[in-house]
């Protein structure tokens, strides 16, 4: 089999990973958004239950195609961002959600990064199609996490040109 | 770094433990422990190149213990020289050949053969060596049509696996010989038989390979040793440098107790070699098309039957995520590998999963089973009670996702 690495998770990448905060499809959710592809076996989808009067996150859910670091990355962001606002959360990096996880193996940082992406695409998403407004804190070009989940998409599309699918 | 105690803490321990990652790792048995003994403690534990009586009486065991190596590959024990591990075997094959035989400068592999070989041969395009990569059918079977069309004046050496490692595919081995020889007897042809070895029967005095490589560890003997058949005749140099050591190819200080393990567990592989095959193949079988039958979504890569290694078992479980599926099976003291790409250093899905055909995402969601004797019906029973949920539950946390 290809070459193997043993990953030393953090045990709170375990514990989520066995009882997933915050997993599922939300279906009153204010807004979706989604990160990453199949195809590079790593994709997470992001719900959030937002109210609009405060743009307080009242709830927030997950579901995830990925491995366990990746289940746990989204998980622990979802409880990060409880009660907080849009603002709030979008301050949220991949090294917070790596930090309250206990450390990622640097394979798996990437995980983090995905999570992230996955959360402010959906907050863009509020703003653009529910607020049909930007607010003064939410920068007009692309952060890195967002840019990181582009990425992993184009990679995405190399493989599936790669294996002619 | 976390700290790993924490995590096996958190991890726990299952009431019942399968063990089916014999592809990564293997134990011995106790058997074997005890012939290694005496080589550590007592006896011949000298250097066989070394000339006084503890050396000699090294040599001597040197003799004998290759003797039985030879034995079920039927070659004389000569032809066998000793290395660290099927890797360096693979890799003195290709380089050593190719430093003996610098006139030509084309190697044929195929696309699914370990990564000891395609990178080994990679490797030497630096020094202007051409490689070709045959490709496999959805089975995993190499194309010998395309070996044919391949072959010309430049060709030094032609090396296909006789069983794939990881989709357990028996490969034609003995057609693409043929073909080879039948081209040009100049050309050299290697076959990595380390799957193979103890699994199917290996006589090498009627299949006339030039080279096989064969290893300690995948018959549950001692890791750290492996063997490369050289046929009478045929010169390699060796691929690095070292002391005066009988094991000229692989010069080192020669460890006799890793060849007793290797010697010890050749005998008891081969001594039951027919029911150990009846064995794996009931469990293989059973856990292969159990799982089939009873999780939906399913599909078994590699082919079926007889033209499949008795003890590998590789499924792909769509929906699944295959890193998340091999730690959620060790919660359930269930121990296997996937092809995922999260499970690899390099993030991408499993090179022979991918020539097969498999999309990523079927790669992804694959598991690697191997089984041997020392696995029981009572533990794939196990595994089939298990695996559903395991399957499940992993599909729970995928939820809508379309794959």
């Amino acid at each position: 089999m290809s070459s193997r690495i043993p990953l030393p998770y953090a045990p709170r990448v375990l514990e989520l990973f066995q009882n997933p905060q915050n997993l599922g499809r939300m279906e009153n959710a204010t807004i979706t958004s989604s990160a990453g592809s199949p195809a590079c076996g790593d994709m997470i989808a992001f719900y959030l239950l937002i109210d609009e009067k405060s743009e307080v996150i009242t709830k927030s859910s997950f579901e995830s195609y990925g491995c366990a670091s990746n289940i746990a990355a989204a998980s622990q962001l979802t409880i990060m961002i409880e009660n907080k606002t849009l603002e709030e959360a979008w301050d949220f990096t991949w090294a917070d959600v790596s930090e309250a996880l206990g450390g990622l193996p640097s394979v798996k940082t990437h995980c983090g990064s995905l999570a992230v992406g996955a959360l402010r695409r959906a907050i863009r998403a509020y703003y653009k199609e529910i607020k049909n407004s930007k607010p003064e804190w939410l920068p007009t070009d692309l952060s890195k996490d967002e840019k990181h989940a582009l990425e992993e998409e184009a990679l995405a599309d190399k493989l599936k040109k790669k294996y002619k699918l | 770094m976390s700290n790993v105690e924490d995590l096996l803490k958190q991890h726990g321990k299952a009431i019942k433990e399968v063990y089916l990652d014999w592809e990564n790792g293997t134990r011995i048995e106790e058997e074997v422990l005890e012939a290694m003994k005496p080589f550590y403690l007592e006896k011949q534990f000298g250097n066989p190149a070394i000339t006084h009586r503890v050396g000699w009486e090294t040599y001597d065991f040197y003799v004998k213990a290759k003797t039985t190596l030879a034995k079920p590959l039927n070659v004389q024990p000569q032809s066998i020289a000793l290395t660290h591990s099927f890797t360096e075997s693979n890799n003195l094959a290709i380089k050593g050949l190719a430093k003996m035989n610098k006139k030509r400068k084309k190697i044929i592999v195929s696309e699914v053969e370990h990564l000891s070989v395609i990178h080994t041969a990679k490797s030497m395009f630096s020094d202007d060596y051409k490689v070709v990569i045959l490709p496999v059918s959805n089975d995993g079977t190499v194309n010998v049509d395309m070996l044919q069309e391949e072959l010309d004046s430049e060709t030094l050496l032609v090396s296909l696996q006789s069983i794939n490692h990881e989709i357990g595919t028996i490969q034609p081995v003995r057609e693409a010989l043929e073909i080879v020889k039948d081209f040009d007897e100049k050309i050299f042809f290697h076959t990595d038989a380390t799957s193979a070895f103890g699994r199917i029967p290996l006589d090498l005095s009627n299949l006339d390979v030039d080279l096989a490589s064969f290893s300690s560890n995948r018959i549950l003997g001692p890791k750290g040793i492996a063997g490369l058949y050289i046929k009478e005749g045929i010169k390699l140099k060796s691929i690095y440098e070292g002391q005066l050591s009988v094991e000229t190819l692989s010069p080192d200080v020669e460890n006799p107790a890793l060849l007793a393990g290797f010697a010890k567990a050749v005998e008891l592989q081969f001594k039951q070699f027919e029911e150990i095959r009846e064995h794996t193949i009931k469990l293989r079988d059973k856990l292969m098309y159990g799982l089939h039958t009873s999780i939906e979504r399913t599909d078994i890569n590699g082919p079926a039957g007889n033209r499949r290694a008795p003890d590998n078992v590789n499924i792909s479980f769509l929906g699944c995520e295959g890193e998340a599926l091999t730690v959620d099976s060790s919660m359930n003291g269930i121990y296997a590998s996937s092809g995922s790409a999260c499970t690899s250093r390099v993030l991408m899905p499993s090179h022979i999963l991918t020539a097969i055909g498999r999309k990523p995402e079927e790669a992804h969601g694959s598991l690697l089973m191997k089984v041997n004797r020392l696995n029981t019906e009572e533990e794939i029973d196990y595994v089939l009670e298990k695996m559903p949920k395991i399957i499940e539950r992993i599909r729970s946390i995928t939820g809508g996702i379309q794959i």
